[in-house]
C-alpha cells in the first residue's frame, strides 16, 4: 500500500517536471536536423543508424549536467558563466550564440516556407503568417501555457514514426545496422557521420534546458525525476531520428541511393508510398520548423539578458524588459525576412551557422564541465569521478567531431 | 565628467606609486570592512611580483585616474580576512537586491567617489552600475584608455543603484554577521515585492533570506510565493524556524502549504508549533484542498445575535491583527450557528446602541465545508460577494472564504 502510494507520488512528480528536458531534446530535431537525417538515409541507407546509440549517450551526458546545474543552483548557464568567468567572456559567448541562433531561425523559417510550398502555399503568405504567430505566442503567453503548447508540438513528432512505417522499410536490416558500427574511408561518409553528431548537440540547447529547468522551479529534491525526464527525452529524440533515417532509406536509398537538396525533397520521394506518408512527413517538417522558430528566439533572448544582467521574461511588460523583447523581435523579423528576399544565399548562411555553432560548442562544453565540478556551486551534486571521465570523453569527442565538421564546412564555404 | 568619480573598471589595474614615484604594482581588488564603515574602501589589494599586498586606506595620499600615490609605505602581505567584503571577488558579476527598484540585479561595475579627508584621499562606494553603459565600460576595459571610454560612454544613459539601497545576498549566516548585512531594507518592502525577489534568486539564497528575516514578514512574503517554491523553501528550513513562520501565516494558507510537504516534514513542523495555531491548521488539513473547508480561513469575527454596534467595536478592538482585510462581521446564536452577516461599513452610520441584527444583510448566503470549488466561485460571481461564510453540518460557523482566495483559485486554472 505504502509502496503504491510512493509510486503514485513519483509518477505525479515526473509529470509535474515533464517539460524542459523533453522539449529540448525533441526540438533538437528541427528543420536542419531533419534534413541531416533524411540525407543520411537517402544517400547511405541503413548504414548510419549505428551512430544514433553513441549520439544518445552524448546527448544524455550533456543534457543531464545542464539540468542538474539548473536544479541545484537555481541559475541559468549564462548566469553561471558570468559569475565564474566574467563579463567579457560571457559577452563573446552571447554574441556568437546570437549569430548562430539567428541563422538557425532562418533555417527553420525556410523549413516552414518549403514545407508549405509543397501544398501550393506561397512563402510570401506562409512566412509572414508564421512569424506573426510565433511572435504573438511568445509575447502573449505565460511560460506555463507556452510549455503546454510545446508539449503538444512534441507529440506531433509521432508523424515521423507513422510515415516510417508506411514506407515498409527492411526492419531486419535497420535493426541489425543500429548495433553494427561501420566505418567507411570515404570523405562523404565521414562528413555525414560528423554532421549527424553535430546537429544533435547544439550550444543553444544547453542554455535553453538549464534556463527552462530554473524557470520551472525544479529543485534538487525533484531532480531524480527531472533526470529521468531528460533521459526519456533524449531517447525519444533518437527514436524520431531513427524513423526519419529509416523512412528515407526505404523510400529513396532502396530505389537508388542519391543526395537530396532539402527535407522537402525527401517528402516528395515518399509520395509513391501513399498520400499520407507524404503528408505526414511534410506536417512533421512544418511542426518541427515552427516549433524551433518559437523556441530559438525565446531561448536566445533569455540567455543573453541573463548573461548581461538585463531584465528578461515574458511576464514582464515591454517597457520593463525592452532589450529582451527587442532581441526576440529582431530574431523573428530578420530570421523570417531573409527568406522572402529573392536570391538570398540561405545555404551559405546555414553553413555559417554550423561554423559558429562549431566554434561555440567546445567552449560551452568546457565551461559546463568546469562549472559542474565546482563544489561551492553544486555541493554534493558535483560530478562523481567516473562521471567526469565520461563527461570529458564526451566533450573531447564532441570537440574533435565539431572541429572536423568546422574544417569541412569552411572548405565548402571557400569552394562555394 | 566629474573628476572625483572613479569606476571599478578604472580602479582595477591602476598603478600604485610610492613616495618617490616608483611603481610598486597594480591594484587587483579593493576591500570594505562593513562593520567599520559600510561604504569606505578600507584596503587596497595590490598585485606586485609574486604575492598580493595590502595597503590600508590611511596610508594613501592621492587617488586619481593616473594612479594611487602612497604617503606611508606600509604594505603587508595579503591574507584572507572574514570581515572584509572584496568588491571584485564578492560583488562584481554577482547578484544583489535593489531594494529601491525591488528587483534582483547583477553588478556590472561600481562607481566610487574620491573624497578628500584630512589631507588625503579616501574612496567611497557611491553606486552599483547595472545598465548598458557599464557593460560598455567592461568590454572596453584595458582596450582603450579610461579617459576615452568616459567620453565615448556619454551618449549611453546610465543605470545605477545608490549603494545604500543595495542588499547583498549572502547565504552563510556567519559571514552575514561579520559583514554586517542586515535585511532591514527587505523587511520594509511590500511582501509581494519581496516574494518576487525571493522567486528570482537561487534556492540557497532564497532559503537564507526567508530564514534570516523577521518571521512575520517571512510569512507574508512566503504566502505570495509560487506554491512549488514555497514548499521547497519550507522543506529546507529548520523545523523550528518553519514552525515560527507557519504560525504567522493565515491558517488556511498554512494548511495548504503543509499539505504539500512530505508527511515527515509536516510532523516535524507541527511538533515545534504552539498548541492553538497547530490545532486550527491540523483541522484544516483534514479538508480536501478543492472544497470550501480547504479554502476557508478560520480567523473571523463573530458576535452573538443580540450584540449591538458598541459590542462590535469592542470585538474589533480585540482582533486588531485581522482589521487589514476584514469586511464582514458574523452573527451567531447560542449554539454557534450562523444567523446573519453585517457588512463592516454599516457600523459607521449606525448609533452605538443599534442591535447588529437590524444591520444584517437580508439574506445570509453560506456553504457547507464540503462544497466544491467551482460552485463556490459561481456564488462569488453571482452574488458579487466579498466574503462567504462556511458552516458545518449543524450550521455552525467554521470559517470564511474571501475574494482573494477566489482570485488565487481562478489564477491557478
Amino acid at each position: 500500500m505504502a509502496v503504491l502510494k510512493r509510486l503514485r507520488y513519483r509518477i505525479g512528480v515526473f509529470f509535474a517536471v515533464l517539460g524542459p528536458g523533453f522539449i529540448t531534446a525533441v526540438v533538437d530535431n528541427d528543420a536542419g536536423g531533419i534534413f541531416t537525417y533524411s540525407q543520411a538515409g537517402a544517400r547511405w541507407g541503413y548504414l548510419p543508424l549505428w551512430t544514433l546509440l553513441p549520439i544518445t549517450v552524448l546527448l544524455i551526458v550533456t543534457q543531464e549536467m545542464c539540468s542538474r546545474m539548473g536544479a541545484v543552483t537555481g541559475k541559468g548557464l549564462s548566469d553561471l558563466i558570468r559569475e565564474e568567468f566574467g563579463l567579457r567572456t560571457t559577452f563573446f559567448v552571447m554574441a556568437a550564440l546570437v549569430g548562430a541562433n539567428l541563422t538557425n531561425v532562418m533555417a527553420n523559417f525556410a523549413g516552414v516556407a518549403s514545407s508549405l510550398e509543397l501544398f501550393e502555399v506561397s512563402r510570401y503568405i506562409s512566412v509572414p503568417l508564421a512569424a506573426a504567430g510565433v511572435f504573438m505566442l511568445i509575447v502573449k503567453g505565460t511560460y506555463a501555457r507556452i510549455e503546454k503548447i510545446f508539449l503538444v508540438a512534441c507529440a506531433l513528432y509521432v508523424a515521423y514514426i507513422i510515415s516510417g512505417f508506411m514506407v515498409r522499410p527492411d526492419w531486419g536490416e535497420a535493426l541489425f545496422n543500429s548495433v553494427r558500427p561501420v566505418l567507411l574511408i570515404d570523405p562523404e561518409y565521414i562528413t555525414m557521420l560528423i554532421g549527424m553528431v553535430g546537429t544533435s548537440v547544439a550550444p543553444w540547447m544547453q542554455f535553453y534546458l538549464q534556463a527552462a529547468v530554473v524557470e520551472k522551479g525544479i529543485t534538487a529534491r525533484e531532480y531524480a525525476e527531472s533526470r529521468i525526464e531528460v533521459i526519456v527525452g533524449c531517447i525519444v529524440m533518437t527514436i524520431i531520428a531513427f524513423f526519419i533515417v529509416v523512412a528515407c532509406a526505404g523510400a529513396i536509398w532502396s530505389e537508388s541511393p542519391r543526395n537530396i537538396n532539402d527535407a522537402t525533397d525527401a517528402a516528395l520521394a515518399l509520395r509513391p508510398f501513399g498520400r499520407y506518408a507524404f503528408l505526414l512527413f511534410c506536417a512533421g517538417l512544418l511542426n518541427a520548423s515552427l516549433f524551433a522558430a518559437c523556441i530559438l528566439p525565446l531561448s536566445t533572448a533569455y540567455t543573453v539578458c541573463e548573461g548581461l544582467g538585463f531584465p528578461s521574461g515574458v511576464n514582464h511588460r515591454y517597457r520593463d524588459a525592452r532589450f529582451f523583447y527587442n532581441l526576440i523581435g529582431f530574431l523573428v523579423i530578420v530570421g523570417a525576412g531573409v527568406i522572402l528576399i529573392p536570391g538570398f544565399p540561405l545555404v551559405k548562411m546555414i553553413l555559417l551557422s554550423q561554423v559558429l555553432n562549431g566554434m561555440l560548442l567546445p567552449l560551452v562544453l568546457i565551461f559546463m564541465v568546469l562549472l559542474v565540478n565546482k563544489k561551492e556551486l553544486l555541493k554534493e551534486w558535483v560530478n562523481p569521478g567516473w562521471y567526469n571521465v565520461v563527461a570529458w570523453v564526451a566533450v573531447v569527442v564532441m570537440i574533435g567531431l565539431t572541429l572536423a565538421l568546422l574544417g569541412i564546412t569552411l572548405r565548402e564555404l571557400r569552394a562555394g | 565628467m566629474a573628476e572625483n568619480i572613479l569606476y571599478l573598471t578604472e580602479l582595477v589595474g591602476l598603478k600604485v606609486r610610492d613616495r618617490r614615484g616608483r611603481t610598486i604594482g597594480r591594484i587587483r581588488d579593493a576591500a570594505l570592512v562593513p562593520l567599520i564603515d559600510p561604504a569606505r574602501v578600507d584596503r587596497f589589494l595590490v598585485g606586485g611580483g609574486w604575492a598580493w599586498l595590502t595597503i590600508r586606506h590611511e596610508h594613501v595620499e592621492t587617488i586619481s585616474l593616473d594612479g594611487l600615490r602612497l604617503r606611508e609605505e606600509i604594505l603587508t602581505p595579503y591574507h584572507e580576512d572574514e570581515y572584509t567584503l572584496r568588491v571584485v571577488r564578492d560583488l562584481l558579476d554577482q547578484q544583489i537586491i535593489d531594494a529601491q527598484g525591488r528587483k534582483v540585479v547583477r553588478v556590472t561595475d561600481i562607481t566610487f567617489e574620491i573624497r578628500p579627508a584630512g589631507g588625503h584621499d579616501e574612496l567611497y562606494i557611491l553606486e552599483v552600475d547595472i545598465g548598458l553603459r557599464s557593460v560598455f565600460r567592461r568590454l572596453l576595459q584595458g582596450v582603450l584608455p579610461p579617459r576615452w571610454i568616459r567620453r565615448l560612454q556619454a551618449p549611453i544613459p546610465p543605470n545605477s543603484i545608490p549603494w545604500q539601497f543595495c542588499n547583498i545576498v549572502e547565504p552563510d549566516p556567519q559571514r552575514r554577521l561579520r559583514l554586517n548585512i542586515t535585511n532591514e531594507l527587505l523587511e520594509k518592502m511590500h511582501p509581494a515585492d519581496l516574494a518576487d525577489i525571493v522567486e528570482a534568486l537561487g534556492p540557497e539564497e532564497r532559503e537564507a533570506i526567508i530564514a534570516s528575516i523577521d518571521s512575520e514578514v517571512a510569512a507574508e512574503a512566503l504566502s505570495e510565493v509560487e506554491p512549488e517554491i514555497q514548499t521547497s523553501i519550507l522543506e529546507a528550513l529548520e523545523p523550528e524556524k518553519a514552525a515560527e513562520i507557519v504560525e504567522e501565516m493565515a491558517p488556511d494558507e498554512a494548511a495548504d502549504l503543509l499539505g504539500e510537504l512530505e508527511e515527515e516534514k509536516t510532523e516535524q513542523i507541527f511538533e515545534e508549533m504552539e498548541t492553538e495555531p497547530k490545532a486550527e491548521v491540523r483541522e484544516l488539513l483534514e479538508f480536501a484542498e478543492d472544497t470550501a473547508g480547504g479554502l476557508m480561513d478560520t480567523r473571523f469575527v463573530a458576535l452573538h445575535e443580540s450584540a449591538t454596534v458598541a459590542d462590535a467595536f469592542a470585538a474589533l478592538r480585540g482582533n486588531e491583527e485581522l482589521l487589514e482585510t476584514l469586511n464582514t462581521l458574523f452573527l451567531i446564536d447560542g449554539e454557534e450557528r450562523l444567523v446573519g452577516a453585517v457588512p463592516l461599513g454599516r457600523l459607521f452610520v449606525a448609533s452605538a446602541s443599534t442591535p447588529l441584527k437590524e444591520l444584517a444583510a437580508p439574506t445570509t448566503i453560506s456553504v457547507p465545508v464540503s462544497e466544491r470549488q467551482p460552485q463556490i466561485v459561481e456564488l462569488f460571481d453571482k452574488y458579487n460577494l466579498l466574503t462567504l461564510p462556511v458552516v458545518d453540518e449543524e450550521g455552525k460557523l467554521e470559517g470564511v472564504i474571501t475574494a482573494d482566495d477566489i482570485i488565487s483559485v481562478l489564477r491557478e486554472r
